[in-house]
């Protein structure tokens, strides 16, 4: 029997399909699996797991929080960035904030269940948290000295233009203090739960402030990163941490700056990417020799 | 050294690498396409198949057999998700339901690899290996073979025959795709990326909290995920993972192969064609723009402009430390201007103009060099339209590489170019006109460039999104897959119509007249051409989005 051209054609495509199946499917990634387990391979090829007496307690190359049960830095450990997988570091459910380069302004419903923190003010929290912690200056360019965006709403009597009729600092509630008292001679409001002032018309104004324009606080200690999962901070986050762990630990801080030199990796080749602090082998490395007493 | 140096170092040792093997690879690729002999291993699947390797087909059989492939592929990945939860290394995961199941299947197969899902709690380790990681190679070779097919039309004469896609297919597969990926993987496996078939290993962390340690076959689909252009993840974070892309120096690998083969094959075009200086004029045009765009992409996100990167002091919202802001810029710039979309970071935090730049690479049509063959055939479409508007100009009959651009031609080439933008603008007309735009995450002009990017993504086969939007909801699972399904294959058929029509014909000898097509004159001219195509569609959409947002 001769089949049509249109189905004798379909029945190529499912064979070739399902050959393709079987040799790209089944025999190239099982006889990689099978690569993977000679030895010296078989380590990376597991995931890097690393142990602490005899026991497995994460990946070289997953982050993790170090913190308590409520959430708490623990502070003899050095801390990873924020994270946005899940509760935080959470492989199951890896994710980035995806929150734009404008999210400034917060919505505050009446149940504060239902508030959600646009991107500045968390990290205008998230630099006051680490600040802090670590005995820094926690203050950043357009956040407040309570931890949030410093956004004002403005309406002006035109819409766009004329005299200013209104301010409203947005991510600010009572009892807190408006972190300008006057703009353009008007007196600043609070905001009030549940109000949409960005929908009555206010205009979107951050306020730069008088933050130092390289705060002491690092950029990735108030980011989190793509995966959620980054091992690694940057050499300067860790130096802000030296003191406190050393501290928490009586160490010797420049014995814990040289145990942080050590786990630092720098640029591939010298030129590709950036110098990070492995933060999970930095800490097991403190655990060994500076156990807390 | 400084960051913007060292970002800079990165940037020319791609170029360096890129040049330095474009010439030997591209001449692999020339010998793979045009070589007559069959292996063992070939003749053995011919026969499987069924098919005589010596037929050669016309476009029509060719653009029969293309899509009898896809359609028989999107039934089998349908099925096979559907059904998951009944096969090994299913993991426990509940079968993908129905529309999710339909874009899933459409992605894979139409080279776009856009994800509504998590990997790590959706699919199961079969799914990803044996049905999506299958599509990463086949629809690669899909799309080398069609642009291979219109080269031929090029090349030959007085024919109808465009060679055969079984053939075309199965080599482009067997000696281009699987050994390269056999190395790359063992290269990510040395850097750390893991392959195994684990459910996963709980941990108890150093603070006593609990932790998942993820496994799977993830370096073997990692590598071929960047080789074929596809870029669909293992798992949710793509390449900023770091069991997916764990070092420095396998992200310089990742974002290389990413731009090998679409960078080699101008140099199989030049072979073909039997005139080398055709290719370079045409990696010129994909070199110059590239070029622009990875540059301007860097400048965006290293000024850092916006309230929160300057609140921050560095665009680093969504960026690993590891490849901090400017390899992360160079990546994501790679892989929107190819048709790969996976990311090392998440462009939704990007700049508005750094997001912007990368919106823009995907809507010029991802020629520059843009993805594995339809980078190729998408330049060599544009190429003929510019002929055509030099021809207007000077009032002469255009032709391209000895062949006439006849009215048949013309219009081909410009129902190709009109498929996507029709797409994208459509699709984010009926979202906002429906109300879907609402699942977006921000709001005002960074929430309609989150919908704009989601249609741009999906025409054009790239698969990066703004990933704010929620998209694992019916209306726009169904209306995304439409979109990759006709962003891909319609433009297929108009590339083989054209190439068609351009075999039948006699070539003209060239003449005073002719228009030199591998002069610099040329390639400024088809830079142009694509600029102020795109820069016609696309900008009212642009000005509303990323442009209202950062200026």
């Amino acid at each position: 029997m001769r089949l049509p051209t249109w189905l004798a054609q379909h029945l190529a495509a499912l064979r070739a399909l399902l050959v393709f199946t079987v040799l790209l499917g089944l025999a190239y990634p099982l006889a990689l699996v099978a690569a993977g387990r000679i030895p010296g391979l078989a380590d990376k090829a597991d995931g890097s797991l690393v142990s602490a007496g005899g026991q497995t307690v994460g990946s070289a190359l997953i982050g993790q929080s170090f913190t308590d049960a409520d959430g708490n830095p623990v502070p003899r450990y050095f801390q990873s960035r924020p994270s946005a997988a899940g509760d935080g570091y959470d492989p199951t459910a890896t994710a980035a904030s995806n929150l734009g380069p404008e999210s400034v302004v917060d919505t505050i419903a009446t149940d504060p269940e239902e508030s959600t923190l646009s991107l500045l003010t968390q990290v205008c929290e998230r630099s006051k948290a680490v600040g802090e912690l670590n005995g820094v200056d926690g203050r950043r360019p357009y956040c407040t000295t309570d931890g949030v965006g410093a956004v004002l709403a403005v309406f002006r009597r035109d819409g766009l233009t004329g005299p200013v009729t209104r301010v409203v600092s947005v991510n600010q509630v009572a009892p807190a203090a408006p972190f300008l008292a006057r703009y353009e001679g008007m007196p600043v409001e609070l905001a009030q739960p549940g109000e949409d002032y960005v929908a009555a018309g206010g205009l979107v104004t951050p306020i730069r402030g008088d933050a130092p324009a390289e705060p002491a606080v690092p950029a990735d200690a108030v980011t989190a990163s793509g995966s959620g999962l980054d091992p690694h901070i940057s050499p300067a986050y860790a130096e802000i941490q030296v003191e406190r762990v050393a501290r928490e630990r009586r160490a010797d801080p420049a014995a814990v700056r040289r145990l942080v030199d050590s786990h630092t990796t720098g640029r591939s080749l010298g030129f590709m990417g950036e110098p990070g602090v492995n933060v999970l082998e930095l800490n097991l490395a403190l655990d060994r020799q500076f156990p807390a007493r | 050294m400084t960051v913007t140096t060292a970002g800079v170092l990165f940037i020319l040792s791609l170029v360096v690498a890129l040049v330095a093997v474009h010439k030997p690879f591209g001449d692999h690729m020339f010998r793979v396409v045009s070589g007559q002999r069959h292996s063992r291993v070939e003749r053995g699947i011919y026969r499987l198949v069924g098919v005589d390797p010596a037929a050669e087909q016309t476009w029509g059989v060719y653009a029969r057999s293309v899509l009898a492939f896809s359609a028989v592929s999107v039934l089998f990945l349908y099925g096979f998700m559907r059904v998951q939860n009944h096969l090994w290394l299913s993991l426990g995961f509940d079968p993908v339901m129905t529309h999710g199941a339909w874009n899933t299947a459409v992605s894979f197969v139409t080279n776009t690899n856009w994800q509504w899902y998590s990997g790590e709690s959706t699919m199961g380790h079969l799914v990803q290996m044996a049905g999506l990681a299958v599509q990463n190679f086949v629809s690669a070779a899909v799309g080398i073979a069609v642009a291979v097919a219109l080269v031929r039309g090029f090349a030959r004469r007085r024919t109808g025959d465009l060679g055969n896609f079984w053939v075309d297919l199965t080599r482009i597969t067997l000696r281009i795709l699987l050994p390269i990926s056999v190395l790359g993987a063992l290269a990510l496996m040395i850097g750390g990326a893991v392959q195994n078939l684990s459910a996963g290993t709980e941990i108890t962390t150093l603070t006593g909290g609990s932790q998942t340690i993820t496994g799977g076959p993830v370096a073997s689909q990692e590598v071929i995920k960047e080789l074929g252009t596809n870029g669909g993840g293992f798992y949710n974070v793509n390449s900023a993972h770091p069991f997916e892309n764990p070092t420095r120096w396998t992200n310089w690998l990742e974002t290389f192969l990413i731009l090998l083969i679409p960078f080699s094959l101008p140099r199989v075009f030049g072979r073909m064609v039997g005139q080398n200086r055709q290719g370079y004029a045409i990696a010129a045009v994909m070199a110059i723009l590239a070029t622009a765009s990875i540059t301007l992409t860097n400048v965006f996100e290293l000024t850092g402009n916006g309230t929160v990167p300057q609140a921050v002091g560095a665009a680093l919202e969504g960026k690993e430390v590891r490849f901090d802001v400017s390899n992360s810029a160079t990546f994501a710039a790679a892989t929107t201007l190819t048709s790969t979309g996976a990311v090392n970071s998440f462009h939704d935090s990007y700049t508005a103009l750094g997001g912007g730049m990368l919106l823009l690479n995907m809507m010029f049509g991802e020629v520059a060099p843009g993805g594995v063959g339809a980078g190729l055939y998408g330049l060599l479409v544009l190429a003929v339209i510019t002929v055509f508007v030099a021809g207007l100009m000077v009032g002469r009959t255009p032709e391209y590489i000895g062949k006439k651009i006849g009215s048949r031609e013309i219009k081909l080439a410009s129902l190709y170019f009109l498929v996507t933008p029709a797409l994208v603008l459509i699709g984010t007309a009926a979202a906002f006109a429906t109300g879907n735009n609402s699942t977006a995450l921000n709001v005002g002009p960074h929430g309609l460039s989150e919908v704009l990017y989601a249609f741009t993504s999906a025409s054009n086969n790239n698969g990066s999104a703004f990933a704010g939007i929620t998209v694992n909801a019916p209306w726009w699972n169904t209306a995304l897959g439409i979109c990759m399904l006709l962003g891909r294959f319609l433009p297929i058929i108009f590339v083989l119509a054209l190439a068609g029509s351009l075999a039948r014909q006699q070539p003209v000898p060239a003449s005073e007249g002719t228009l030199p097509t591998h002069r610099p004159l040329f390639v400024g001219m088809v830079v142009g051409v694509t600029v102020i195509l795109v820069a016609l569609t696309f900008l009212p959409a642009l000005a509303l989005g990323p442009l209202a947002e950062g200026l």
